[in-house]
């Protein structure tokens, strides 16, 4: 088993944000991650990863119990992360971000090496050409395939991918659901949050629901679909459940 | 990353060397104790950017590491009879340690809260040092004459000085460049971007950040031994002068952060406009003041500093100036 997350709870002042989750991930899967605004979707994510840790409950990863470790440790461990908001060090290169990733991930790669595995990472999500640039300088979508690239750098075992697809047009939506399936070629175990429904739909193998921080559901994407309880937690937002139910 | 094949290796060391070689063939003593101003804060601006410029940690608490370690290094040269080199070295080691361990506690504390509490450990190590009798309390350490003796006389002694802090400065450039073209300095330029993505992709930052503050501290303390065995003698009030770290963190700003010639220009031109300020009726009481604007102004309109504007701008001469 790759991640096994059981009875997590976290809270945040007098905000549960987290209460009693469980699931288990298997090793070459994606899994997909979807609830309403709110649901704390990035808050597991934040405790999976080690960058909060959570009041109750554990985090079990690849056999070793995380709980609590910092994110560094986890990172080295070989899980890695691409962010909802893009999170690029500015002044640095594209090449040299990509190289942060494969330095300090799980291989820890010497510099020279680390250059040599960026520039791997970059053609895969096709951004080579724009491995001299400052990182600051790149647009939205090239910004969340670099995202992706530092965390492909470090080889890891898992990897966590938040809203990759948000704010992205349908032909670079596209595109970057190719590069997911490549990764999982690759062997690599994916968990991912997205509003994107289609894509959910299109790439999960299982998908979770989260709804004011309780696992409401869990199973392969049509069943998830089809679930009452899923439905119901989406009529808060209209639209998403048109969406839900056209599909 | 061969970086001793990068032109931007050595032109820094090239300019030190040269810079304390003219000197040395030149004999002055005017020129000398010049230079030696002009090199300490060179040295100073230089090591401070190891922190300021690679990690975005901004320390106004430089000068204590400058005279926590100068007074040791005095202390055993004067009241034990070390050698010079070997003292410079005890209190470079001071300063490191106590670097190491103070690390611990405030490098937990980001931004502004950082540097507050930077300015706090200032206070608070004058107070300290003006209370504990073996470093002679307010009224500080003299040293004796003959200890200039070992050295063949004063003069020679001062010569002597000159050549450490030479060497010193050489040594900090050195380490500004490797650290940066090491896979620990990427590691802190991330930190600098971004520290808990920087986390996230397995920087250890709380270590990194605690063996950087120490690199930074070590060379204050060596170049503090040596100033205050040029003066022959250090006392609470010259040791710890808040001013002289805000004047460094102007000198790194002014220059460029995070470039390895950017403090070294910062410190040279810094120091020029501060010798004609106090030499100007005007200004002469005013020079603070005009430090503090000057800040305000290098920040607002080129955060980048002199070198790093010229780096932006111009960037085929990028590999030239690191």
């Amino acid at each position: 088993m790759m991640l096994q997350v059981t009875g997590v709870s976290k809270r945040f002042g007098g905000l549960q944000a987290l209460t009693d989750v469980s699931f288990e991930l298997a090793e070459g899967k994606i899994m997909g991650l979807i609830g309403p605004n709110g649901a704390g979707k990035t808050t597991l994510f934040n405790v999976v990863n080690g960058v909060f840790e959570p009041e109750e409950g554990k985090v079990i990863f690849r056999g070793e119990d995380i709980t609590g470790l910092p994110s560094y440790e986890v990172a080295r461990r070989g899980m890695a992360r691409a962010h909802q908001v893009v999170r690029p060090l500015h002044e640095l290169t594209v090449r040299e971000n990509v190289m942060v990733g494969a330095c300090y991930g799980r291989e820890g790669l010497s510099l020279s090496a680390a250059a040599v595995r960026a520039d791997e990472a970059l053609s895969q999500v096709g951004l080579i050409e724009r491995g001299h640039m400052l990182a600051g300088s790149l647009n939205v979508a090239q910004k969340k395939r670099l995202e992706m690239a530092r965390a492909l750098a470090a080889r890891p075992y898992l990897i966590l991918l938040d809203e990759v697809l948000a704010g992205l047009n349908p032909s670079e939506i596209d595109a970057i659901l190719d590069t997911i399936r490549g990764i999982r070629g690759q062997g690599i175990t994916i968990l991912m949050i997205e509003h994107v429904m289609q894509a959910v739909m299109n790439v999960s193998d299982r998908v979770l629901v989260l709804d004011y921080g309780v696992l409401i559901a869990e199973g392969l994407p049509q069943e998830v679909v089809d679930n009452p309880q899923v439905i119901e937690a989406y009529l808060g937002d209209p639209e998403m459940t048109a969406r839900l139910l056209g599909e | 990353m061969r970086t001793w094949k990068l032109p931007g290796f050595w032109i820094p060391l090239a300019l030190v060397f040269a810079w304390g070689l003219i000197i040395l063939i030149m004999g002055q003593d005017t020129a000398r104790e010049t230079a030696f101003t002009l090199m300490m804060f060179v040295a100073m601006a230089s090591s401070l950017n190891i922190l300021l410029g690679y990690t975005g940690y901004v320390s106004f608490g430089h000068i204590v590491f400058f005279g926590l370690g100068g007074y040791f290094g005095f202390f055993l040269l004067s009241q034990h009879d070390w050698n010079l080199f070997l003292a410079a070295i005890a209190g470079g080691a001071l300063s490191a340690v106590l670097a190491g361990l103070l690390g611990m506690a405030v490098l937990r504390l980001r931004g502004a809260y950082f540097a507050l509490a930077t300015i706090g450990i200032n206070e608070a190590a004058r107070a300290f040092v003006s209370n504990f009798e073996p470093f002679g309390g307010a009224t500080g350490l003299f040293v004796n004459f003959a200890a200039y003796e070992r050295y063949g006389g004063a003069g020679k002694a001062l010569w002597l000085t000159f050549i450490l802090l030479w060497v010193a400065t050489l040594a900090v450039v050195l380490v500004s460049f490797l650290v940066k073209h090491s896979r620990f300095g990427l590691g802190l330029m991330a930190i600098r971007e971004d520290e808990d993505a920087a986390m996230v992709m397995g920087v250890k930052a709380p270590r990194a950040k605690t063996i950087t503050f120490t690199i930074s501290a070590f060379f204050p303390g060596v170049i503090g031994t040596l100033y205050f065995f040029k003066n022959g003698n250090v006392e609470p009030g010259d040791a710890f002068q808040l001013h002289m770290s805000i004047e460094s963190l102007v000198m790194v700003m002014l220059g460029g952060q995070g470039l390895v010639l950017g403090p070294m220009v910062g410190a040279v031109t810094y120091q020029g406009l501060r010798g004609y300020l106090l030499t100007s009726p005007i200004f002469k009481d005013l020079h603070l003041a005009v430090a503090g604007v000057f800040l305000l102004l290098i920040i607002l309109f080129v955060p980048a500093g002199a070198v790093g504007w010229v780096r932006g701008r111009f960037p085929r001469v990028r590999r030239f100036l690191e």
